[in-house]
């Protein structure tokens, strides 16, 4: 897509603006962004992905309205002191204790982000055994659901089993 | 040790040969984002802190699993000049982020320039390889490798639900991002890079230009990624990247048929008139350099040159950069001298393949 405003350098930043109930879509091209900087709020000087993560990190999950954001902007990580209201300007954590501190809030931006919330993937190796377990161990109790569900009683027991078997294996360490 | 072992030469060894799809695919990459646990990322980092993080994981180098994998040099960006800097991020072995705004930054560099392991970039660690051609898995492995041996030795932050614990939350999870620089010319030719590009963006994957974030397609070449680190293993996320750039691949090789079928003439006196302008211009802008190398390389996939070799082009695309421009000419050159040595350069290049 090239950009709406040059219409020569592709576009690379897409986004919809509503006022008033009116929707308008843009697509330009960074430096286009840069001299339309009223555009966008805060992007005064040039945007790059943290601002524009911003706009989502003020993004209020309990949907109640702006009174209840202000209580979320006070929220601070104990151990770097970056408070909440710091963390969504800049779109950077400070330390790996602040997705501790800021839990309540970051379902919903990692939804919107990664439209997941929960990591699959490479686990180190150190720490690997436990935490491989308890992901089997729910995977079979999902498998275990649906097989009652669906009555098929025979392949349930046999799920439940598995199920007794891993759980020794992980009260056993 | 000295960064000069490393901005000496345009093409990296891992460049030189080609690699599977190379006549579309020029480089796979992937980099991995890691941090230790129980220290503030580099941002918060004080100078104290920064240096604590480059020496823990600079002494890693020195372990044997290193070692079985390869033979790594550290050089501080510190020592660096702006110039070494420059060259370094135009031959993608360090980050643009690294060069300009690092604490107590270094970079790990193998002999053969396929992997580089930054230190104090965004994150605490940054694990960097990069292929010829289209060979993704063969990245991810090797950096997962590397992962290993560094895991081995430190704790990371980790978090059994959130995953690799990253600075930026665009990377959390399996801190993975894997890229293919792609060579579309026909695609753009024949202006249907309009249409790919949403469905590109639609599927996760982001497309930029060849320097990352922000910067626009020179060349007609592009860098395509993934977007989405959490709730993918880095198996899916890889798949996935691969079976979209495949398509892109087979849509532009199905373009290149087409243009050849329908506008032979065309083609071939675009291609030599480009080839004719690089091997006799006195004066030559980068952005004239890219789209000419461009086509000089289509040319030479479409069988239309034959004379140069694809080494020689992935090598005049780092050099006719302007900070390695400043380096082969051992100064600082305005941008009509940069033009004119350009020209010069690219002239005595193509005549000597």
């Amino acid at each position: 897509m090239v950009c709406q405003e040059c219409g020569k350098k592709p576009a690379t930043l897409h986004f919809t603006k509503i006022v008033n109930g009116e929707k308008t879509e843009f697509h330009i091209c960074e430096s286009c962004a840069r001299e339309k900087g009223e555009l966008i709020p805060g992007t005064a000087n040039g945007f790059s992905i943290h601002s524009l993560l911003s706009g989502l990190l003020d993004f209020d999950p309990t949907g109640k309205g702006s009174s209840t954001s202000t209580k979320a902007q006070t929220i601070r990580c104990d151990e770097c002191g970056l408070t909440y209201s710091q963390f969504s300007k800049i779109g950077r954590f400070g330390c790996s204790s602040c997705y501790k501190h800021f839990e309540d809030r970051l379902d919903p931006l990692f939804k919107r982000v990664h439209g997941n919330t929960k990591h699959i993937g490479k686990i180190p190796k150190r720490r690997g055994g436990s935490i491989q377990n308890k992901r089997e161990l729910e995977e079979l109790k999902k498998q275990l659901q649906y097989r009652i569900i669906h009555e098929e009683f025979e392949d349930a027991a046999q799920i439940r089993d598995q199920i007794r078997e891993l759980e020794k294996r992980i009260s056993a360490g | 040790m000295e960064a000069h072992k490393f901005t000496e030469k345009a093409l990296s060894e891992w460049m030189r040969g080609r690699g599977p799809d190379s006549d579309i695919v020029i480089s796979s990459r992937v980099r991995i984002a890691r941090n230790l646990d129980n220290l503030p990322f580099p941002m918060l980092a004080t100078n104290q802190q920064s240096k604590e993080i480059l020496e823990r994981l600079s002494q890693v180098v020195q372990v044997k699993g290193m070692k079985e994998i390869g033979n790594f040099s550290e050089v501080l960006l510190a020592d660096m000049s702006e110039l070494d800097k420059r060259v370094l991020v135009e031959k993608h072995l360090i980050s643009p982020n690294l060069a300009n705004e690092s604490r107590n930054g270094a970079v790990i560099i193998s002999d053969n320039e396929a992997a580089s392991i930054m230190i104090n970039e965004e994150d605490h660690l940054r694990i960097q390889c990069l292929y010829p051609g289209f060979q993704l898995e063969e990245a991810w492995d090797l950096a997962s490798r590397i992962d290993d041996v560094f895991e081995e030795q430190v704790d990371y932050a980790f978090d059994e639900a959130r995953g690799y614990l990253t600075s930026c939350p665009t990377n959390v999870g399996t801190g993975i991002r894997a890229s293919v620089m792609i060579h579309l010319p026909a695609l753009v030719l024949t202006q249907q890079m309009n249409r790919l590009l949403p469905a590109i963006t639609q599927v996760g994957l982001a497309v930029r230009g060849i320097y990352g974030e922000g910067s626009e397609s020179i060349g007609n070449l592009f860098q395509i990624s993934n977007q989405i680190t959490l709730g993918q293993s880095e198996k899916e996320i890889i798949d996935n990247l691969h079976s979209v750039a495949r398509q892109i691949i087979e849509h532009e090789k199905a373009a290149r048929e087409k243009i050849m079928l329908e506008s032979p003439i065309r083609i071939k006196d675009r291609i030599r008139r480009s080839f004719g302008i690089l091997t006799h211009a006195e004066v030559m802008d980068s952005k004239e350099a890219s789209q000419r190398l461009s086509d000089v390389r289509l040319g030479l996939d479409l069988g239309l040159i034959d004379h140069v070799s694809s080494d020689v082009l992935n090598e005049l695309i780092v050099m006719s950069q302007t900070g390695f421009l400043q380096q082969v000419y051992g100064r600082k050159l305005n941008t009509e001298e940069r033009d004119i040595y350009r020209a010069a350069l690219i002239r005595d290049k193509l005549s000597k393949s």
